[in-house]
Parts: structure tokens; C-alpha cells; sequence
């Protein structure tokens, strides 16, 4: 789905008419594979400074920097702060710094989970970073984000995969969210380029949109992937799954014996190391016109066949330790939409999933997270009507809509081995939406 | 006096080199050398580090970077307390700088630095003439618009083209170049030794490339991962169809833009300690800065200018007494080929080493095979301030790798100048 407005103000005429009629200009945000060198980035705050920076250097990125310089990020380890008034610190570190910062650049708090802190002051201005963040994320310019990570203690190893989300683009649209990670022991570190090699991944709804783009960036990061569709779209799910050297698993997640084929699926592969569940569908009607047809399968696909297929899967033991369970909400399912109660209970249903299962399988340190997608480019949304579409895009931080591989790529951090210690996290992959934030 | 210790060289790091406006035509002294140190940090983990010395400098400088190592430091991850000083001696900036530093390691008044140099002449800063600048300066110091006009009076347009920047000798109004060409006619240096010997500097450093040698003293700056000027497939054939340089005339002229270094950015750091400190923070020692030398000449009487490294190593082997083959490997920077021909012609010359070194007899030859076996200068570039701290680098790898040893480093800078050292492991 092309963005016609994106288009026309970053042409010669429209960046002047609208910046004349003082419209919004959407930055073009820089995403995986762009040619540019990223500019260094500056590290300040507590304690972990120096881990950081080592940990910062160790992700290929350059630290020093001249008064002159653009910087890509401004990283503060706001650990060391153990009372509000020591926010100041945080603040003057951005004060300082933020006029630095590039196009697309990032604004990455670390903390400590406020629930974990022993002092009520620490507790409180760990709290307080929440909302500096998103205020940050509204003003970051030209495509900047800003996130917030929330680090157990002694979870410092399992820093570096969301430090490099965080700071990379692949998380372009991806801002002020809080990122929790814990302690969890860590397998072998991968080889960078290929941290999902020797991984299988399951995803369903792979055929088109943004469970195509989770199914070949996965691919990319070398998993080898089961991709699931319709009947229906088998020809483009098959070649998908051809292109990726992957395998297609042509079903209906709502029919009776879905999970009994999911799980031979998974047994011939060894077990599954990630399984996302993307397929999703709306049937959208206010609540008062609403069909029973309506209601049944909207829950039935978003919420209840992934709900059987974990059962399914976990009793059957075909979810490795270390596994991870990706699940795809929806701002919806945070903010309620018009039209959605159906689509809206089904995503908060997967958040209630995501809460419930992170803690409950902790102990095979499976993770549980999802992803919640904003206004997202596929053709779902083409079916918006024009006017509330092009709101829709302009809705957020970054003002405008994101691509599928955006939440590819943040599903590819969650699947990552090395993110095992993120669990229980709804990330938005919204550009700050303001719907529900 | 206490004892003196040991001076470890723990590790170096430097930029790939670029030919002057190609690749880092953007970027300034400040950058470059920020890059030099903090990919030095980087590798040894010393971030937050408070280091007891910086030496770093560079030779073509703008006014503004009056304190550029200090600048560079605040902008590293090394700690803030990290006092910086900002050197220049030409080519031997950096050398020099770790000579600086070594003596006090040595001492026990510190216990760790970096040396460090940097240079570009993509960046240089572009001069007014005298007379334009005094207009400047009065039009700032005027107060009223009378006296801002009448610090214009007589202008002409002329004025204003800019003085470019020269390395020529302030003394003698000869490029470096030109000095060369006289000294290789002095002492008879063919054309085709000079060429051979440029060709063998590539051929070197692209086999040094091949194996890998520069991984872990090099980190990529701007995209480029290797040295530009580099020609691996470079042959003597080629570089004799080269027309002279300098000398374009007489038909006599023998340097050319293939045995001669080019214009050159980029920056290099080198990190020294002593061997308690490096221990502490469980850091390698490669090799051991033993002692170093820095010599001058009177080339504006007419010794060549670029002769004094003959000096400068006479002297340190008289002091350490040593003689010039008790070495491995020899590092004689290539400003140009004819630079290293002739500094090894004179040593070899019964006259020379009695009537200017002040010697007994000839210091004698040395072993080919051992003298600059990773490339140097010709091949990789020569960004003045940065070479020394590149050639300590690679001389410390070399004996690391070697296990013991000794090598022998000379240097030579504008001005008549030359410093050498011995590193020992
Ligand atoms: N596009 C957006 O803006 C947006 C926003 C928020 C959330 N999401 C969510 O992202 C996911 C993917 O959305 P999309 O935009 O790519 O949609 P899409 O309609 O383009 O693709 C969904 C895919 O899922 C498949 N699918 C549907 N029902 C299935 C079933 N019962 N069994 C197997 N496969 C089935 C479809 O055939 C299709 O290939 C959905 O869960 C959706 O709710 C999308």
C-alpha cells in the first residue's frame, strides 16, 4: 500500500506547500539496509556506564565522538538514581546532548523495574522514567525513538540483543515503549549475522503481509521456517516458504485437527524453537450490528487457535526449553476502536495470554511477548476507508504508517535466542500512536 | 633515583589511510584521532579509564584545534580526568609523543598513556594574506562605521586569494621533495633502486593484508577498512614509466609519485604502560619501548634534510652499544624511497659515519630481508603525525609475534629532524 502524502511532501512542490499550509512532513525513517554509516553514540549515567559502553562498542558501534559530530543515540544508565530528585541527572544528560542528535536517531533510558526496587523514592523515579520517555519519543525529530529498558538486576548479559534493537533500524517504528529483561541464562553466543541459525521457527499467516515479512526476516537471520496459511492462499504461501528454503503447512488454525498437524509439523523438525502467531483476521461492525459469525471468528482466529496450539504443543513437549512464544496483538486490543469490540477482545485476549504464560512457563525459561501492531501498510488496512486511513498514518509520533517488516523485525528480536530474558512484554510497533498510549 | 622500569607497549590501534581528498575528505583531525584512541579503548576495555597521560598532536592544524588532544579525549569514553597534551614535532609527532611518555613510565612519575597522532590535508585550514587579516582584525576592533570604512581603504580584490598551505621548508623555500631529490643525487641513488624499493613496500603490505597481519591494528573509519593508497599489483616496471616529480627538467630527476609518499589522512594511537599496570588490568605486553633518540642537522648549511635519523641512530647505538645489526627488523619510515637509500647508504659509507657521525668507521649494512617486512610508508600512506605510533605498533605486533627480539625505528621530519627507538621484547 503506497503512502501517497508521504510521497508528495517529500517531492520538491509538496515539502513546500506543506510547509507553507503547516502540515505534518513524516520523516523517511531509516531501516535495515540503508548505506549510511550510523553516527557514534554517546553513553552517560550510573554505574553500568562502562559496561554499556563496552557492550555498545561489542554491537559494532562507534563511541567517540567531536562537539560537532551528530550523534545516532544518546544512551543514560539511569540505574544509579535511588531518589527523584536524581532525575535531574537524566535530565541534564539529554538537555545537554538532545540538539546533537541526527535524523533517526535514538534516545535509550536503562532502569531498573520499578516493582523490584527495595526504596519507595527509587521505586517512584524509576516510575517517573516511564513517562519521560514517551514525552521524549513525541519529541524526537526527523524519525528519532526513544525507549525505555527496564534491566533486572544481574541481567546485564541479556542486555546486548535489546541494546541492539533498541539502537538499531530495525526498530524504526518501534518508540517510547519500556522494554522489560530479566536474568535468564544465556546459550552460546551466535554469530551475529545469523543469531536465529539452527532455529525452527513456526508462523502463521505467513502468506502475505506482515506474516510473509516474519517469515523471510526470520529466514534472513538464518531460521529455518514452517510457514502457515489457508488452504485458500497455498499458492503464495508455497512460494514464500520456496524463497526462504522453508516449508509450508497449508491449514485452517481453526480447524479441528490444526493443532495435531502443527505438532507432527513440529516433531519432524526436532521440536520448535519460536512459534508466532500472526494469522489474524478483523470483522469489524459495531457492537449493536454485530453477526454471531462476526464474533466467533474473529475470537476463534486471533485468540482461541493459539491458544489450543500452545496448549497442544506444551503438553506435547514440542516447545524447546528456551523456546519462545510470539504473539501478534493490536493497539486495538490497548485502546478499543470503533467497529472492534470483536477484533479489540480478541488482542486484549493475547495480551492476557502474554501476561499469563510469561510467568507460568518462567521455569522452562520459554518466553512469552508480543508484538502490537499500529497502523501497519498491508492490505488489512487497505480496507480502511480513505479518510480514516490517512488519519490513521498521521496518528502518531512519527506521523505516519509503518511497514510489515517493522514488526518483523521486532519479532525477530523476541525469537532471538538472546533475548530469552525479554518475557511478558507487549511491544508496540505503533511510531507512538496515540491511541491507547 | 629509583630504579627504572620497564616501559610496556600494550597495544595499538590506527585508522586505514586514505590519499588526501578521497575518502575522508570530510572529516576533520578531531575525528579521526577521536577514532585512533577510542577503537584503542575499545579493544583494551578502558572505558572510564583515567589515564595518566595523553600525547597526540597533529601537523596541519587549524588555530581552533589549539587543544586538540584534550578535545579528542572528552570526546573518547575514556575518563573525563584524563589530562591530554596537545604535540607536534612533523612526522615524529607521535613517536615523540611516546618517547615523552615512556621516559616517565620509566621514571615511575606515571604509569600509563597513549600516544597518538593524526593528520589531515583534506581539512587544511585556508590562510588570508597578512594584509587581509590586519583588515579583519582592525574591523573588529573598530567601533564606529568611519573606522570599520577606513579599515578597508585601499583594498584590492588581490588580497583576498588565499595563501595555500605549503610543506615546503620555511628555511630554504624547497619542498621536501626537492631536498630528496638532492640528497639522492648526492648520494647517487638510482632510480631503479627507489623504484624497486617502493614496489617491494606494496607488495609487503598487501601480503601483510593477505594473512591478516593488520586486523587487530586497524579499525575501520568512514566505510574504509583498508589503506587506499595500497597497490598490491604495484610492479617496478610500472612505476618507471612515472615521470619526475621535482625535478622535471634536468632529466636527471628520480623521484616521483611512486616512490614518494603522497598527501595523507588518517590517525593512529599507540598505548604504553608499565608492566604493573597492564598486569592489573590483565592487558598484554607485546614488546618493551627501550630508549629513543631525537637528532637535528643544519640542512639550511647544506646537509641533506632529511638525513638526521643517521644521526639519531648513531647516537642511541653508541649510547645502549649496540651495533646496527644486533636488530631483527627495521622500521625506516619511507618518506621516500630515496629518504631509506640514502640513510643506509650512509651508514654504510666510511667517510659519512667518521666526519658526521663522529664514528670510528662505516656503521656497516644491514640485513635487507629484516627492514620494513610489513610495508611501510610508500605503500600504506603517511599522514605525518600518525606514522610514528603506526610504525611502534606494528614493530611491538612483529616481536609479540616473534617472541623475542629487538627492532629499530627511525623517523625522519621536516626541519632536519630525526628520531629513532628500540623496541625490545
Ligand atoms: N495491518 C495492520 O495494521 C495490523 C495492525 C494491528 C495488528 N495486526 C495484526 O497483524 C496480523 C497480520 O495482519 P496483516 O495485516 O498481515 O493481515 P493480512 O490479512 O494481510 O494477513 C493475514 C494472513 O493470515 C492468514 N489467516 C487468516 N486466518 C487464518 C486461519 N484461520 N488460518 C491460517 N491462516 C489464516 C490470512 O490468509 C493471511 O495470509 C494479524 O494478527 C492482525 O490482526 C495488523
Amino acid at each position: 500500500m503506497k503512502d501517497g502524502y508521504m510521497k508528495f511532501v517529500h517531492s520538491g512542490a509538496g515539502r513546500v506547500i506543506a510547509k507553507t499550509l503547516g502540515l505534518p512532513i513524516p520523516a523517511k525513517l531509516r531501516r535495515k539496509g540503508a548505506p549510511s554509516t550510523l553516527g557514534p553514540v554517546l553513553i552517560g549515567g550510573g554505574e553500568l556506564t562502562g559496561l554499556l559502553q563496552s557492550q555498545v562498542a561489542e554491537l559494532g558501534y562507534q563511541l567517540g565522538s567531536t562537539p560537532k559530530q551528530k550523534v545516532h543515540a544518546l544512551v543514560f544508565d539511569a540505574t544509579s538514581i535511588k531518589t527523584p530528585g536524581e532525575l535531574a541527572n537524566l535530565y541534564r544528560f539529554f538537555r545537554q546532548n538532545i540538539r546533537r542528535m541526527d535524523r533517526c536517531g535514538r534516545a535509550l533510558v536503562i532502569s531498573r523495574p520499578p516493582e523490584d526496587c527495595d526504596s519507595p523514592e527509587q521505586h517512584i523515579a524509576m516510575r517517573a522514567l516511564r513517562g519521560f520517555i514517551r514525552s521524549l519519543g513525541k519529541e524526537m525529530r526527523a524519525g528519532g525513538t526513544s525507549q525505555l529498558i527496564e534491566l533486572s538486576a544481574g541481567a546485564e548479559q541479556n542486555l546486548p540483543s535489546t541494546l541492539s534493537f533498541c539502537l538499531s533500524p530495525v526498530s524504526a517504528y518501534v518508540s517510547a515503549q519500556t522494554i522489560r529483561v530479566n536474568a535468564v541464562e544465556l546459550a552460546e553466543t551466535a554469530d551475529p549475522k545469523a543469531p536465529l541459525a539452527g532455529q525452527t521457527v513456526l508462523v502463521t499467516g505467513a502468506a502475505r503481509g506482515i506474516g510473509r515479512a516474519i517469515a523471510e526476516t526470520v529466514a534472513s537471520y538464518g531460521a529455518m521456517v514452517i510457514g502457515v496459511d489457508v488452504p485458500p492462499m497455498q499458492g503464495e504461501l508455497d512460494k514464500v516458504c520456496r524463497d526462504i528454503g522453508g516449508r509450508a503447512l497449508p491449514l485452517d488454525i481453526c480447524a479441528d485437527d490444526a493443532a495435531a498437524l502443527i505438532c507432527e509439523a513440529a516433531r519432524a523438525n526436532g521440536g520448535l524453537d519460536c512459534i508466532v502467531h500472526n494469522a489474524g483476521i478483523t470483522r469489524d461492525k459495531s457492537l449493536a450490528a454485530m453477526s454471531d459469525v462476526q464474533w466467533d471468528l474473529t475470537m476463534a482466529v486471533n485468540l482461541q487457535a493459539p491458544l489450543t496450539i500452545n496448549a497442544a504443543l506444551l503438553e506435547a513437549g514440542l516447545i524447546n526449553d528456551g523456546g519462545r512464544i510470539v504473539g501478534v496483538a493490536s493497539i486495538s486490543g490497548i485502546a478499543g476502536n470503533k467497529g472492534q469490540t470483536n477484533y479489540a477482545a480478541s488482542k486484549a485476549g493475547v495480551i492476557g495470554m502474554v501476561e499469563r504464560y510469561s510467568s507460568v512457563l518462567s521455569a522452562q525459561s520459554i518466553s512469552v511477548n508480543a508484538v502490537a501492531p499500529g497502523f501497519i501498510e498491508t492490505e488489512m488496512t487497505a480496507k480502511i476507508p480513505f479518510g480514516i486511513r490517512q488519519a490513521g498514518r498521521r496518528m502518531s509520533s512519527l506521523q505516519q504508517g509503518g511497514l510489515p517488516v517493522d514488526v518483523a523485525q521486532t519479532v525477530a528480536w523476541l525469537a532471538n535466542p538472546q533475548s530469552i530474558g525479554v518475557t511478558g512484554n507487549v511491544v508496540r510497533v505503533c511510531g507512538q500512536n496515540l491511541l491507547g498510549a | 633515583m629509583t630504579e627504572l622500569r620497564r616501559v610496556a607497549i600494550v597495544g595499538s590501534m590506527r585508522t586505514p589511510f586514505c590519499r588526501s581528498n578521497t575518502a575522508y575528505k570530510a572529516l576533520s583531525n578531531q575525528e579521526m584521532l577521536t577514532t585512533a584512541i577510542q577503537a584503542l579503548v575499545n579493544q583494551h576495555n578502558l572505558h572510564g579509564v583515567k589515564l595518566d597521560e595523553v600525547n597526540a598532536g597533529a601537523v596541519v592544524t587549524h588555530a581552533a584545534d589549539w587543544n586538540l588532544a584534550r578535545e579528542t579525549v572528552l570526546g573518547t569514553t575514556l575518563s573525563p580526568n584524563t589530562p591530554a597534551t596537545t604535540i607536534q614535532q612533523a612526522c615524529g609527532t607521535s613517536l615523540q609523543g611516546a618517547l615523552m611518555a615512556a621516559a616517565k613510565i620509566a621514571s615511575g612519575e606515571i604509569d600509563c598513556a597513549i600516544a597518538a597522532g593524526t593528520d589531515t590535508t583534506s581539512d587544511a585550514s585556508i590562510v588570508f594574506s597578512k594584509k587581509f587579516s590586519r583588515r579583519l582584525i582592525a574591523v573588529n576592533a573598530a567601533k564606529t562605521f568611519g573606522q570599520r570604512l577606513k579599515a578597508f581603504r585601499g583594498f584590492s580584490l588581490k588580497e583576498l586569494a588565499p595563501v595555500p598551505p605549503s610543506n615546503g621548508e620555511p628555511r630554504t623555500g624547497l619542498s621536501m621533495g626537492d631536498h630528496c631529490e638532492l640528497m639522492a643525487k648526492e648520494w647517487q641513488i638510482s632510480r631503479e633502486d627507489q623504484d624497486a624499493l617502493a614496489a617491494a613496500s606494496h607488495q609487503k603490505a598487501a601480503a601483510a593484508y593477505e594473512e591478516g597481519f593488520f586486523d587487530d591494528l586497524m579499525t575501520p573509519m568512514a566505510g574504509v577498512e583498508r589503506d587506499n593508497n595500497m597497490r598490491p599489483d604495484s610492479t617496478p616496471e610500472a612505476l618507471a614509466k612515472l615521470r619526475p616529480a621535482y625535478d622535471r627538467k634536468s632529466g636527471k630527476g628520480t623521484l616521483t609519485a611512486g616512490n614518494s609518499t603522497p598527501l595523507t589522512d588518517g590517525a593512529a594511537a599507540v598505548l604504553l604502560a608499565s608492566e604493573e599496570w597492564a598486569a592489573a588490568r590483565g592487558l598484554p605486553v607485546l614488546a618493551y619501548l627501550r630508549m629513543g633518540r631525537t637528532s637535528a642537522l643544519d640542512f639550511v648549511a647544506g646537509e641533506g634534510l632529511l638525513m638526521a635519523p643517521t644521526v639519531a641512530v648513531a647516537e642511541l647505538l653508541q649510547r645502549t652499544g649496540l651495533g646496527l645489526q644486533d636488530f631483527d627488523y627495521y622500521e625506516i619510515h619511507e618518506a621516500f624511497a630515496a629518504q631509506v637509500l640514502c640513510t643506509l647508504k650512509a651508514w654504510e659509507d666510511d667517510t659519512f659515519c667518521r666526519e658526521k657521525l663522529g664514528l670510528d668507521g662505516a656503521l656497516g649494512a644491514i640485513d635487507r630481508s629484516k627492514l620494513n617486512v610489513k610495508g611501510s610508508s610508500l605503500a600504506v600512506g603517511h599522514p605525518f603525525a600518525a606514522t610514528g605510533a603506526r610504525v611502534v605498533g606494528v614493530l611491538a605486533k612483529l616481536l609479540n609475534e616473534k617472541g623475542s627480539g629487538r627492532g629499530l625505528v627511525s623517523v625522519c621530519t621536516a626541519g632536519g629532524m630525526g628520531v629513532a627507538a628500540i623496541i625490545e621484547k
